[in-house]
């Protein structure tokens, strides 16, 4: 009877290890096979060059000007929007069937396929709003991508925090809006920071809403500057410029024949993955942090 | 307005035993979750400058009873108060329609059973009711930190680390931080919910000897499963039974010569 029992574990382990296996090599098979192809490309000549016929000619300058700009636009959009909604189901809004229907919409959002956002936001931004394929249009529909996954690791950071800190701050006569200026935010913030960050990595490499709404997957010149020199020094040109993203310009080489393109194909992918990382390592770097700063 | 006083005292001692001067009164006060009631009519008077316990077996409604002072209940929907808590000198009864929990909150000052102290220094946990109340100046807030952290005999141990985090003290001295964050802005009424539950008997002794220090000053109302507690350093003990008030009188007496039968079973040790 043990014997049996001790065989089961073992096969278990041993499929559970070879899950493990399986899952990690893939991983590092992926990445390594886009290291070999593409180091070779990434250099300060592609990083600054604009696309070109000529594949060895060709740089990822726009997409990379774009991505930024378009983060730029979903990140001052998606994260107030989605820290306040989560802040206000979570500290004031009274429990009626309203705000768990609210609650559950949200939680099924963050499931719901890119590409439904993408289609949503072609007849809202582009069409309705007339704000036609702009960055604006593109920033915009990332927030609304993005905003379910704030939303939700917003209120599962707040939630985090004891109910007695919040009632001793009350019961020394705090308000409820310095309850969470004072206490639940900054004592929630570097979960909170840690879902922006993972939820705008998962934005920087979306692809199918941004075609949707019309991104360009050959572009030659750069948005307006947001910075003149005539007052007042600012301009908001750039939101209505028509752009490209990373992942997108990445698509268009690989959809090319050809080595050489293959090759800035794998350089792009690199330096997304690359970004990506950097933003996970950067959310871990965040929690682990502020973690050892709050305790209770 | 007239209080029900007389009718719901149920000391037979008479009347000799009627504590004087009140800071506050709770008259004929129910309290329900929901529809549950969980306190039946509670009258008992609270006297200044004095220390007064509430003993009872475990889900007796102290808790409850206690938090209906500082309106805590209010923060939680489906909650309904019934009856009076009258605060003296003004006369007012805090669970009026008119009245804003926040002030009531103002007036007063808890002690939480576990110790509570903000993820903040140590300066900044005594300093936050004075924020609160839109206190800026900084010399005023030096001040009123000192003087809460040696009322609440915590000063000697923390002067030299005051930047520290509350929550890096040990467990007694965070829960002096407690009380003098209390403190700090001056409550008249200081309520107290099992505060020395969570701590080693050393750390009790030292808050015990502190809140016999306090009450010259401040007005005490406490909530205690220890018995022994309770007669030690009490003015006036009530003790309730299944959120109903039994008896009420002075501590002495209600431990010497119980009037109820429950309270003497219970204060025996016979059951609770
Ligand atoms: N939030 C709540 N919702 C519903 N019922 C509650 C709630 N809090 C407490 N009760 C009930 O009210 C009664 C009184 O609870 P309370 O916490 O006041 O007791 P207590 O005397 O403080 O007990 P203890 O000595 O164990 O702390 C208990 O029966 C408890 O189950
Ligand atoms: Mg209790």
């Amino acid at each position: 009877m043990i014997k049996r029992r001790k065989f089961f574990e073992a096969w278990f382990k041993a499929l559970g290890l070879s899950a493990l296996a399986l899952a990690v090599g893939t991983l590092v098979l992926l990445f390594g096979a886009l290291l070999i192809d593409g180091i070779g490309r990434l250099d300060w000549q592609f990083l600054t060059s604009f696309p070109s016929r000529h594949a060895s000619q060709a740089g990822i300058l726009p997409a990379v000007v774009g991505s930024t700009l378009v983060m730029l636009v979903t990140a001052c959009v998606g994260i107030p929007i989605g820290v306040a909604a989560a802040i206000y189901l979570e500290e004031y809004a009274r429990r009626t069937w309203l705000t768990e229907l609210i609650e559950v919409t949200v939680t099924n959002l963050a499931g719901v396929p890119s590409i439904i956002f993408g289609l949503l936001a072609l007849g809202l931004f582009v069409y309705m709003l007339g704000l036609g394929s702009s960055i604006l249009t593109a920033g915009l529909t990332l927030a609304l991508l993005i905003l379910p996954v704030v939303i939700v690791t917003t209120r599962e950071a707040i939630r985090a925090i004891p109910v007695q800190i919040r009632e001793a701050a009350f019961a020394l006569g705090a308000t409820r809006w310095q309850t969470v200026a004072d206490h639940v935010l900054p004592y929630s913030a570097s979960g909170i920071l840690t879902g922006i960050i993972l939820a705008l990595s998962r934005a920087i490499g979306e692809t199918a809403p941004i075609v949707t709404v019309g991104a360009l997957t050959f572009i030659a010149f750069l948005p307006p500057s947001p910075m003149t020199d005539q007052p007042p020094y600012l301009s908001f040109e750039w939101l209505m410029s028509p752009f490209t993203v990373m992942p997108i310009q990445m698509f268009a080489w690989v959809s090319r024949p050809g080595e050489d393109f293959a090759a800035n194909a794998a350089a792009a992918g690199l330096l997304l993955v690359g970004m990506t990382l950097a933003m996970n390592g950067l959310a871990i770097y965040v929690r682990y942090r502020m973690r050892k700063r709050v305790s209770w | 307005m007239a209080l029900p006083v007389d009718s719901a005292y149920t000391d037979s001692a008479g009347r000799g035993d009627w504590p004087k001067p009140l800071k506050a009164e709770t008259c004929e006060l129910s309290f329900y979750y929901g529809t549950r009631l969980v306190l039946k009519r509670v009258s008992v008077p609270i006297a200044e400058c004095n220390i007064t316990a509430l003993i009872g077996p475990s889900g007796c409604g102290k808790s409850t009873f206690l938090r209906c002072f500082n309106r805590m209940h209010d923060l939680y929907p489906g909650t309904r108060y019934e009856g009076a808590i009258v605060l003296y000198p003004d006369s007012r009864n805090i669970l009026d329609r008119g009245v804003d929990p926040i002030e009531v909150r103002m007036r007063l000052a808890m002690v939480f059973q576990k110790p509570n102290p903000f993820p903040k220094s140590v300066y900044e946990n005594v300093a936050y009711g004075l924020r609160v109340r839109g206190i800026r100046d900084r010399r005023v807030i030096d001040e009123k930190v000192e003087q809460a952290l040696r009322s609440a005999a915590l000063w000697e141990e923390v002067k030299d680390r005051l930047s520290a985090l509350g929550t890096s003290l040990s467990g007694g001295q965070q829960q002096r931080l407690c009380i003098a964050r209390a403190l700090a802005t001056d409550p008249e009424l200081l309520l107290l919910d099992e505060p020395t539950s969570a701590l080693d008997p050393i750390a009790t002794a030292s808050i015990e000897e502190l809140l016999q220090d306090l009450k010259r000053r401040v007005t005490i109302l406490i909530v205690t499963h220890n018995m022994q507690q309770a007669a030690r350093i009490s003015d006036w003990t009530a003790f309730m039974y299944l959120g109903e008030l039994v008896e009420f009188g002075p501590t002495k007496r209600l431990f010497t010569t119980p009037a109820k039968k429950q309270t003497e079973d219970y204060i025996t040790g016979r059951f609770g």
